[in-house]
Order: C-alpha cells, then structure tokens, then sequence
C-alpha cells in the first residue's frame, strides 16, 4: 500500500479500491475480450440471448475473412506502415539531432511548428489532397498513403526522437569528440546505441497510429490499395449475419497493434503528448 | 546527420572548427533540419493553402469544367444552410460530452491505479487496451456484439435494471457516440494524468498527513492544483482529436440518423465524396481549420508552459562567441 497518498484510509477501503480498480479494468477491456472470444464462435454461438460464455471454439471464421479479401488488405496495411514508419525514422532523426544536440537559436519555434502541424485537422486539406491525387493517378495507391502517414506522424516522432537525445548527457558526447571521434562516429557508435529503445518506441508509436489510420484511408483508397480498416466497411452492411467473421477479421485487425501498444506503453504517454510528458 | 567534418581527425577538426564563420555554423546546424522541415511543410501546409483558394471557386467533380471563381458564394451557402449549424451543434455536444466525460473516467483510473496493489500493472495495461485498439473495427463491434438491441450485451447486462430491448444506436445515436469515444480517450487521459500524479511530491501529502489533513482535503487542496496543467492539457489535445472523429460515426450511424450525429468532418466528407462539391467542402474545411485554430492556440501555449528544456537550450549556437571571434578576425586584418 502506498502510505504516503492513502492518508488516513483503512486496509478495508484499500481493499475496495483495488477491488474497484479491478472492476473498471475489466469492464473496459471487455468489447476487446468479448471480440476475441466471439471471433473463435460458430456464427449460431455468435447470435443468441443470453450471450454464450462457453462454446467449442473453432478457427472456420479465421480461415473465411483471411482467404476473402483481409490477406490483401493486412499486406497493403503492413507496406503502408512499415514504409511510412521506415521514412518517418529516416526524415525524423536528423532533425532530432539538430534540435537536441546542436540547436539553432530558434529552436523552440521550429519544435513548436511541428507540434502544430499535428494539430490541424486533417479534413482541412483533404479536399486537396483528393484532388491532386486523382489528376496525379495517385488515387488507390499505397504510396499516396506512405506519404501521407509520414507527414501525420513526423512531428510525434520529432518531439519523442528529440526527447530521447536531448537526455543524452552532453559528457558523453564530449568524451567521445575527445577521443578522436568524428561527428559521423559520433552520432553512430555512441548515440544511436544510447538512444535505440527511443526510437524502437517511436517506431512502435507511428506503427500504431499507421495501422489505425481510417479517414485518409477511406477517402483516398478503394479496391486495389485498401487497407485494413476499409476492408472491415464492407463489414457495416452485412452486420445482421456475420458477428463471428467481423470478430475475426477486427481481431486480425487489433491485436497486432494492440500487443505493440503494451509493448511501448512506458513511452506512449510522451508520444501522445508529443513529448510534454515525460 | 552533419556530414560536413568527414573522417578528420580531432585536432584537425577543431582548427577547422575554429575557423568557419557564424553563417558557416548555422547553415551546418540547419542542414539536418531541413529534409523534414521542407516534408512537412509541403505536404501539410500546402494543402490548407490549396483549401483555401479552392473555397472561393465554385466547382463539382461530377461536372467537369464546372470550375469558375464564385468569391464568397460557397462561405454564403455553407453559412446560411441549416447542415452546417446542426453539424456544429452535433461537433460542440459530441467533442464537449466526450471530452469531460473521458477526463474524469480518466481521473478516477489514474487515481486507482496511482496506488500500490495486486496488480497494478496488469490493471493499468487492460485499461489501455481501448486506446489501441483500430476506432473502426471498435465502432463497428460496438454497434453490433455490444449494442444490437436483442443480442448486445449491454442490454443483457442492463436487463435486471428493467432495460428492455434499446436500440442504442438508433434510439440514443449521439449518447451512443459519445460512449464509444469516451471509451476509446478515456485511456489517454488517464496516462496523462497518471504523469501528473507521478510528478507531484509526496513529502508535500506527507506532511499533509501529518498536520492531519484527511484523504479529501489533501485531494481537493493538494493533489487536485497540482494536476490543473495536466487536466488542461488533457482537455485541449481530447478537444482537438475529438472534434475531428470520423470513424465511429461512419461506422456507427452514418451520421444518422436524420442528421442527429452528422458532425463538421462527416458533413465534409459527405459534401466532398457523396457530392462531389468541392467548392462548399473547401469552405467547410477552412471553417473546421479556424475553429480547431482557436483550440490549437491554446494547447501550444500550454505546452510551451510546460515545456522546458534547459540542458538544450545551453547547446545553442554561442552567438556571441562568433561575432566577438569575427571582430578580432577584422581588426587583425585591419
């Protein structure tokens, strides 16, 4: 028990809050036990009152979503994440670099115009964006969305990669200048060891947010580029029968990201925060 | 990264280090800037710019060359039609309800799992679950194996308090939004102020204790002042995500039903990709930009009051330094 904030409290309303604790838990992470368990149901299981806690569980609607359709989407889904995260890294370290280890005077601002880049709403340039796709014949193209997912998480990864650098004791550095090292070798052998659970989590980070994305996706993609979450629209009208195969095609869809999420859950706060917490 | 200092070796380095000018030093510091600067703001400035100008002419895809200047007509249309009203009202309940809501869903789970028990860390990663998990698939599992009025489980869980066969989605289509989101954002709220909570100084609430001050006093005089910034920030980032939502809408209800949860970015997507009117969506957009401008401001200032960094600040190029070097440089020359 924590004594220095359970001032004054009992073991027995200790009890209750860690009870209660447990209680809220549950309830918000049932819909994505719930997902799970429906996704292994025969759809008779899936589809009765009172809901079935127990039945024998099988793999038919894994087999049904992944050989129609949700194979091509989950492969346009990975390119379009890796990629855009792979150029996020690329284009992000760099300017980390600068704004953590070798600042210009304007730091601050150029930081902050990243941060307000994040900000805009994306249905603020859509319209454009559509547009120019379509007279470049970029429309349905998975590049269109690696471009596009790049820019989205640019500035998360600026402000976490910078994050991570500038907590790099300047000693450190300074040693290795000392003992002859150039600033290539500099930034190889001594920071990019020092800082590469940072940028795994700001890669994990970005993979999130690429994977999820859906409004750009929707827009922008139909047939041959889709991803993941177009592919589960098609989902939207043949609700009434199929709640066994949408639970399966949304767990395929969610528990990849979902397991990255806890995997870099002690970083995700200063990602979402864009680096204002640590 | 600077490439400029090849493979010398140190001493070298530093004479030549010694040598280069204050311009020298900042275009070499600017360098690794740029690829990512110039990214950025081709491919998210310029778009805003394009809106802009787009929303002054009067044009549909579906009737090519339809394209002709119209000045101020989209704004005039878009302004005086009842939609975009509606789809403002629906954007300021969805984004206020959502918002507050998720804060103190947020606030009571940071507080639990503030506390040492049995756990805890599994807690804490089941209770961020909501957050990760892809919006449309969560929408769409929502509406269907949660809510569906005969077979969700909600109403199997409401049923021994009388709940009958709701059809939540249709019967309360707003409140149903607003869960879905609550429920997705409440995560992130409690992460962030969960930091807040880990940042506070215990010796304060120690000593609090000690003067004999009860759980709620120390909460309410202590602990609650202290998380002020953090609930702020929460509250303007929630703001600023949650007035863009799109998914569960689309998923959910379509913005139905009637308009009842068509908000500013389904009324855009709508205008821009069922009618094809770019023209009013541009105007549309530029009206979301300005609103989420007035939020934007607010959380940057935030931030920066939060933002410190001083071991950065102290690596900033030495100014002074270059210019005192570069007048000793002109007077020996002179």
């Amino acid at each position: 028990m924590n004594e220095s904030r359970m001032v004054g409290t009992s073991k027995v309303t200790g009890t209750i809050l860690s009870a209660l604790g447990w209680i809220i838990a549950l309830g918000m992470f049932f819909p994505v036990f719930w997902m799970v368990l429906t996704a292994f149901k025969h759809e008779r299981d899936a589809f009765t009152s009172p809901p079935q806690f127990i039945f024998k569980p099988t793999l038919e609607q894994f087999d049904a979503v992944l050989s129609g359709g949700l194979t091509a989407a989950v492969a346009n889904s990975l390119w379009v994440t890796l990629a855009s995260t792979a150029l996020v890294i690329a284009l992000g370290l760099p300017a980390a670099y600068a704004l953590a280890l070798r600042p210009v005077e304007k730091w601050q601002d150029v930081l902050f115009f990243f941060l307000s880049t994040r900000m805009l709403p994306v249905v603020g340039a859509i319209v454009p964006i559509y547009v120019i796709a379509r007279d470049i014949n970029m429309l349905d193209n998975v590049w269109t969305l690696v471009i596009l997912y790049t820019a989205i998480n640019l500035p998360i990864a600026v402000w976490m990669l910078r994050s991570f650098m500038s907590e790099v004791p300047t000693e450190v550095l300074e040693a290795a200048r000392v003992d002859g090292a150039t600033l290539k070798q500099e930034a190889v052998k001594v920071l990019l060891p020092m800082i590469a659970p940072g940028i795994a989590a700001t890669a994990l980070i970005c993979v999130i947010f690429a994977w999820n994305e859906f409004f750009l996706a929707v827009t922008l993609t139909a047939v041959r580029a889709q991803t993941v979450p177009v592919y589960l629209v098609g989902f939207i009208t043949s609700e009434g029968a199929f709640w066994a195969r949408l639970s399966a095609a949304a767990t395929v869809a969610a528990v990849p990201v979902l397991l990255a999420g806890w995997v870099a859950q002690r970083y995700l706060v200063r990602g979402l925060t864009l680096g204002a917490i640590k | 990264m600077a490439t400029s200092a090849s493979a010398a070796p140190a001493g070298a380095m530093r004479r030549k280090a010694r040598s280069i000018t204050l311009a020298q030093e900042r275009r070499r510091r600017r360098g690794p800037l740029l690829p990512a600067l110039i990214f950025t703001i081709i491919v998210t400035q310029l778009p805003f710019v394009v809106t802009l100008v787009y929303s002054f002419f009067s044009w549909n895809l579906l009737r090519p060359g339809s394209r002709e200047f119209a000045f101020l007509d989209n704004y005039t249309s878009v302004l005086t039609d009842s939609s975009m009203w509606s789809a403002l009202l629906v954007t300021v309940l969805l984004t206020a309800g959502a918002v507050i809501a998720s804060v103190l869903v947020g606030l009571v789970c940071a507080l639990l799992v503030d506390r040492k028990f049995l756990g805890r860390g599994v807690v804490r990663t089941l209770l961020i679950a909501p957050f990760l998990v892809m919006p449309a698939a969560a929408s769409l599992l929502w509406k269907t194996t949660m809510l569906n009025p005969v077979f969700g489980i909600v109403n199997w869980v409401l049923s021994p308090l009388g709940v009958g066969d709701v059809d939540w989605a249709s019967q309360f289509p707003l409140l149903t939004i607003i869960t879905v989101e609550t429920w997705h954002w409440a995560p992130f709220m409690m992460l962030i102020l969960l930091g807040g909570l880990q940042s506070q100084d215990r010796s304060i609430l120690e000593a609090a204790r000690v003067d004999s001050a009860t759980t709620w006093q120390s909460f309410r005089y202590l602990t609650l002042p202290h998380l002020r910034q953090y609930i702020e920030l929460g509250v303007v980032l929630g703001a600023i995500y949650i007035v863009q939502t799109f998914d569960s809408i689309f998923m959910i209800t379509q913005g139905g039903p009637g308009t009842s949860t068509t908000n500013l970015p389904f009324l855009l997507y709508q205008e821009a990709f069922r009618a094809f009117d770019v023209g009013e969506a541009a105007a549309l957009g530029v009206v979301v930009v300005v609103l989420t401008i007035i939020v934007a401001t607010y959380a940057l200032r935030i931030i920066s009051r939060m933002f410190t960094d001083p071991v950065v600040a102290s690596r900033v190029v030495d100014v002074s330094m270059f210019q005192k070097r570069e007048r000793k440089a002109e007077e020996a020359a002179a």
